[in-house]
């Protein structure tokens, strides 16, 4: 595969949780730009102030038309679905909701699998719906590696499992694993 | 099994193709809007109408006027909530009230305005503060459709227990539910909150000033729209507005990075809330200042 140029992360129920040791855990020196779709975001930059104590990684909250920053973690706002141009800048929309969320972590997996194709890793953790699963199955299509947190050690399997049901995975896992396996295929 | 890709170069020649077929033939220009999400809506299209590609989407465009008016609909989002974002409504009620109370009229654009829940909100600001009687708002959409609706003020009733809490949230004094009677699955807001309100057709890519206001309120507009053309679109809000007049944008959009930025001083920068300047800015290079 193409080596990565960035992360996009998906989480809803029990997600503030498994984000907190996911990004903890990441290697202060990844190049890529790293995207957050979490369901529970709530309003003005409130969930991005609550990880930065808690990540590796500087993480801010992704504003319109401002880049996707090479080794930052950028997290959508509550209330708008996150979008990438072609240009790699951002782009909100209050579109409708999609799977009874906005942000809808589809909509971002499907927007970044047109941005960076092959050069994408996709991540779904936990959460008790379906959203993620189809934005996945987009970025393998495109080429891009997916990971799922196995369902069995997650907080709300529901979303994983529909990730492996509907999208399949090029790795699943239990959480602790998964940052490490980044680190892993990004640095090398 | 993930569905077959389209080759996305051949797809950006069929949303180039299309979006000339809806300029050239029905005059709507949609080439400056921002492309991820309009070609996320384009895409949806395709799906709704069961087309199986943009150019078949395309043919239709071109040979079936009705299908047009569907187009708009489909390319249009008309997602909104009364009240939505209550701290903005709340700044209204303390910070631009109050000096719209000094005009003995008072003019208010609501540009964008949806299924109208916004106008409605604001018509309700209004009343409460016993200004509404010397008040007119001028609510626009280039969506017929949703200006349609807008008119009746029918809603599912599954929305009011949000908005009637982002009501009391900006502050109301009564109940949501008084301005509206609750049908089965439905509520229909009160008629005479209509009263001082002209909805009308108004595409602000296109379209030019056409009132002098006191307030403009242009709310999650802007966020479709590229770069430029958010520049020329608030040269028109400005434009729009007397000396003095306010301008509310929605909460993540901002006028910080245009050249009209000048023109404007923040009341709230938080919750996105301007007003046009007394003076015109200082022009930097005329070397005469
Ligand atoms: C997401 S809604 C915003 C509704 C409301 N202002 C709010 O914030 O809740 C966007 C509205 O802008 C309208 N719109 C989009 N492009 C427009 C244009 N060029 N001229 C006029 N209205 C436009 C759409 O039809 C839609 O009703």
């Amino acid at each position: 595969m193409e080596r990565p140029e960035a992360i996009v992360i998906g989480c809803s129920k029990g997600g503030f949780n498994a984000l907190k040791l996911l990004l903890d855990a990441l290697d202060p020196q990844l190049p890529q730009a790293v995207l957050v779709c979490c369901h529970t975001a709530s309003g003005a930059g409130v969930l991005a102030g609550l990880l930065a104590a808690h990540s590796a990684l500087p993480v801010i909250e992704a504003t319109e038309r401002q880049p996707a920053r090479p080794g930052v973690v950028h997290v959508a706002p509550g209330g708008y679905h996150l979008l990438l141009e072609h240009d790699r800048h951002f782009a909100l929309s209050v579109d409708e909701q999609v799977c009874f969320s906005r942000p809808s972590i589809d909509v971002l997996f499907d927007s970044a699998a047109d941005t960076y194709h092959a050069a994408l890793i996709g991540v779904v953790l936990t959460g008790a719906n379906r959203d993620g699963a189809h934005g996945l199955a987009q970025i393998r299509a495109h080429g891009g590696l997916a990971v799922v947190q196995e369902p069995a050690s997650a907080e709300a399997a529901a979303m994983p499992q529909a990730a492996l049901d509907i999208a399949g995975a090029d790795y699943c896992m239990p959480l602790e694993q998964i940052a490490p396996l980044l680190n892993r295929l990004c640095l090398t | 099994m993930p569905a077959p890709l389209p080759d996305a170069e051949l797809e950006q020649i069929e949303l180039d193709l299309f979006l000339q077929a809806l300029k050239r033939r029905h005059g709507h220009d949609f080439s400056e809007y921002a492309p991820a999400s309009l070609t996320r809506r384009v895409r949806q299209l395709v799906h709704t109408h069961h087309c199986g590609s943009i150019s078949a989407l395309t043919a239709r465009l071109l040979h079936e006027p009705d299908f047009v008016p569907l187009v708009i609909q489909g390319l249009s989002v008309p997602v909104s909530e009364m009240f939505r974002d209550p701290p903005v409504f709340r700044a209204l009620r303390q910070h631009v009230l109050p000096v719209l109370a000094s005009y003995p009229q008072i003019t208010i654009w609501q540009a964008g305005c949806a299924h109208g829940q916004e106008v409605y909100s604001l018509a309700i600001l209004l009343e409460e503060a016993g200004l509404y009687e010397r008040s007119h708002i001028f609510a626009t959409d280039f969506n017929a459709d949703a200006l349609q609706r807008a008119q009746e003020g029918i809603y599912p009733a599954r929305d009011a227990q949000l908005w009637s809490r982002n009501y009391l949230l900006a502050g109301g004094g009564q109940s949501l539910a008084s301005y509206y009677s609750a049908r089965y699955d439905f509520i229909k807001l009160n008629q005479r909150l209509r009263r001082h309100i002209t909805f009308a057709n108004h595409n602000l890519v296109t379209d030019k000033v056409f009132c002098e206001a006191h307030l403009v309120l242009c709310r999650n507009v802007l966020i479709y729209f590229s770069n430029p053309l958010q520049n020329r679109t608030l040269a028109l809000f400005r434009d729009s507005l007397v000396r003095g007049g306010h301008l509310c944008l929605g909460m993540r959009e901002s006028l910080d990075f245009a050249p009209t930025a000048g023109d404007f001083t923040a009341v709230d920068a938080a919750l996105r809330l301007y007003r046009r300047n007394s003076q015109p800015a200082l022009e930097e290079h005329d070397g005469t200042a």
